[in-house]
């Protein structure tokens, strides 16, 4: 199988935060809203060269979202910095109203999404929030996997026209993408060809993946590993070849699995060609404090999960 | 424009738009569109500075956001009549397929529209955003919005006036439609707001009121007046004193005409108050 190799455990919140310098730099409309979250959103590099281009809103994420919204009349590229739970739920009939349904160019950038920012608990641990923006429509859902990939997709998608959901985390987790990779929306990532089973992850479930993938070869499973960084629109295409191929499908998130990217895939597979599907998510449930290791062995989003779940899927074909 | 006799006679053609407009669909809101006509009247027709041709981005231009999109009656009356679109089309208000939705929205592609409301409260939002644009884009002309007195009830304007306030956005005039009325009564009985003028005080804005809401005279006056209270530090509040449904004396002090369509001699009867100036479309 082909080897990745993790170049040093970063969170992808730097990755977002080191896009944004980027931006800053290189294109003048992009400006940066926070509700007082610089620190966690690592954005100060931004704020530091761009000063007159940042907004600090405060506690009022709502305020924050129709400004964004505002910001875009005029031709302003707004990015939107938050927790992902105050990112979505709090705000969702803001986001609804005044940026999707009016179709508006805002970046809502949501950093610590699901369990693994770790000690604060279920308040903050929003594993609903890819559902809540996947069924808006005109809404881009991005969730890259690794510092690399977080840093690619913030610079892609100041160049794409439309309201766009980008969904990152906490903690260190494997740098393994290239440094200098062109992201391009919708487009799945093959990573490991293989023929018995396809594992679709996203997140930084995709590290995960493919550590899964390497301890099924050893017990003779060939495991296709797509990381899935765009949720919707979904690369339909790649995971329908893939599958035309393995004949079944492990899907792997941090997320629910009502409304999440398993659901995502079960769709296209129904419509076009039904196979097997197990779901690595979390089971309808809250999360609880913990560290993110943990939370991620007792919640089962770990590569001893995918592979557990592989073994099932591999009887039902 | 124009005189005042002109401006009267365009409030008058507006409300009989807004009464044919809700009463051929048997729904939409005509108190509260009523009662700011001629708000709309002489803001698009006196006070702003407008480009002759529509682009979303406005840049050159005033901009006006109608947070209390439920009086898109008037808006698209006073749109139309402007020139933003024909004025035929007011014809095809909440109809299937039309781009005159119930409430407004940019989604059909509505010249004239800069983003939908209608779940009420995120006007003011959207409009400091658009105010900081213009800072941004050096562009020195005036955002101004429109908000419901019941309105304010909603907690995101009050982290809006908090911003505003704060950050000195000061080329933004909101405009608060004070009828004291929403749709299950008088607001100091639904929920009493207290004193508007001294919250919004409290909160570091230039308020002013004008008594004479339904005066055209009044309301351009007003609203001159304001904007020369831009630009100097403070983001500007006019608390405009109107008479939800004026003109049509049965929907005049009451609540009851918030979101109810009249019927055939209902209608008759306000349009014989309302007589026919510019031509109905």
């Amino acid at each position: 199988m082909k080897k990745y190799t993790d170049t040093g455990k970063k969170d992808t919140r730097s990755g977002f935060g080191a896009g944004m310098t980027v931006l800053g730099r290189t294109n003048p409309n992009v400006v940066a809203l926070c509700a007082d979250l610089i620190g966690s959103l690592k954005i100060q590099e931004f704020i530091d060269e761009n000063p007159e281009r940042f907004f600090q809103v405060g506690i009022a994420e709502a305020n924050m979202m129709g400004m964004a919204a505002g910001l875009t009349i005029g031709g302003k590229i707004p990015f939107t910095g938050t927790f992902a739970n105050f990112s979505t739920g709090r705000v969702y009939d803001q986001i609804r109203q005044s940026i999707a349904y009016s179709g508006k160019n805002v970046k809502i950038c949501a950093s610590h999404a699901g369990l693994t920012l770790g000690e604060d608990g279920a308040t903050h641990q929003i594993l609903e929030d890819i559902g809540l923006m996947k069924m808006l429509p005109g809404m881009t859902v991005i969730n890259p996997c690794d510092y690399n990939q977080t840093k690619a997709a913030t610079i892609a998608i100041a160049e794409y026209e439309g309201p766009v959901y980008l969904r990152f985390g906490r903690p260190t987790v494997a740098n393994f993408t290239p440094e200098d990779q062109k992201f391009e929306i919708g487009k799945a990532l093959l990573l490991n060809e293989g023929t018995d089973v396809t594992i679709i992850a996203t997140g930084h479930l995709v590290w995960e993946a493919l550590i899964a993938a390497e301890a099924l070869e050893a017990k003779g499973i060939s495991a296709e590993v797509i990381n899935i960084h765009t949720i919707k629109p979904l690369d339909e295409e790649a995971i329908l070849k893939s599958v035309a191929k393995t004949g079944c499908v492990v899907t792997a998130e941090e997320h629910n699995y009502y409304g999440g990217l398993g659901e995502s895939v079960a769709r296209v597979l129904v419509k076009n060609q039904p196979a097997p599907q197990e779901f690595v998510a979390t089971n309808d449930t809250f999360g609880e404090s913990g560290t993110p290791a943990q939370l991620m062995e007792k919640y089962g989003l770990n590569n001893k999960a995918i592979e557990k779940a592989v073994e099932k899927v591999l009887k039902r074909k | 424009m124009s005189n005042i006799q002109q401006l009267n006679d365009l409030a008058t053609q507006v409300r009989r738009d807004i009464l044919r407009m809700v009463h051929k669909v048997n729904s939409g809101h005509p108190g509260g569109s009523l009662g700011c006509t001629e708000f709309f009247v002489a803001l698009y027709n006196e006070i702003m500075e407008l480009k002759d041709e529509f682009d979303m981005d406005g840049i050159g231009e005033d901009l006006f956001f109608l947070s209390n999109g439920h009086i898109s009656p008037v808006f698209y009356s006073v749109l139309a009549r402007r020139g933003y679109f024909p004025v035929k089309e007011l014809d095809t208000f909440r109809m299937i397929d039309s781009r005159l939705q119930g409430h407004p929205t940019t989604h059909e592609g509505l010249p004239g529209i800069r983003v939908a409301s209608g779940s009420l409260g995120q006007g003011m939002s959207v409009a400091i955003g658009a105010a900081l644009a213009k800072k941004l884009n050096k562009d020195n002309h005036v955002i101004y919005s429109l908000h419901g007195d019941g309105e304010l009830q909603e907690g995101q304007n009050w982290e809006a006036i908090m911003y505003a306030a704060a950050y000195k956005v000061d080329n933004y005039i909101a405009t608060v439609d004070y009828n004291g009325q929403q749709i299950d009564g008088a607001t100091d009985d639904v929920l009493p707001m207290g004193d508007l003028r001294v919250k919004f005080e409290a909160f570091g804005w230039d308020v002013m009121e004008i008594e004479e809401g339904n005066n055209i005279e009044a309301v351009i006056a007003g609203m001159k007046e304001a904007r020369t209270r831009t630009g100097k530090g403070k983001p500007v509040c006019v608390l405009l004193h109107t008479v939800m449904g004026n003109g049509v004396d049965f929907m005049m002090y009451t609540h009851a005409w918030h979101g109810k369509a009249p019927n055939d001699e209902q209608l008759e009867k306000a349009l014989a108050q309302n007589p026919e100036t510019l031509g109905d479309y």
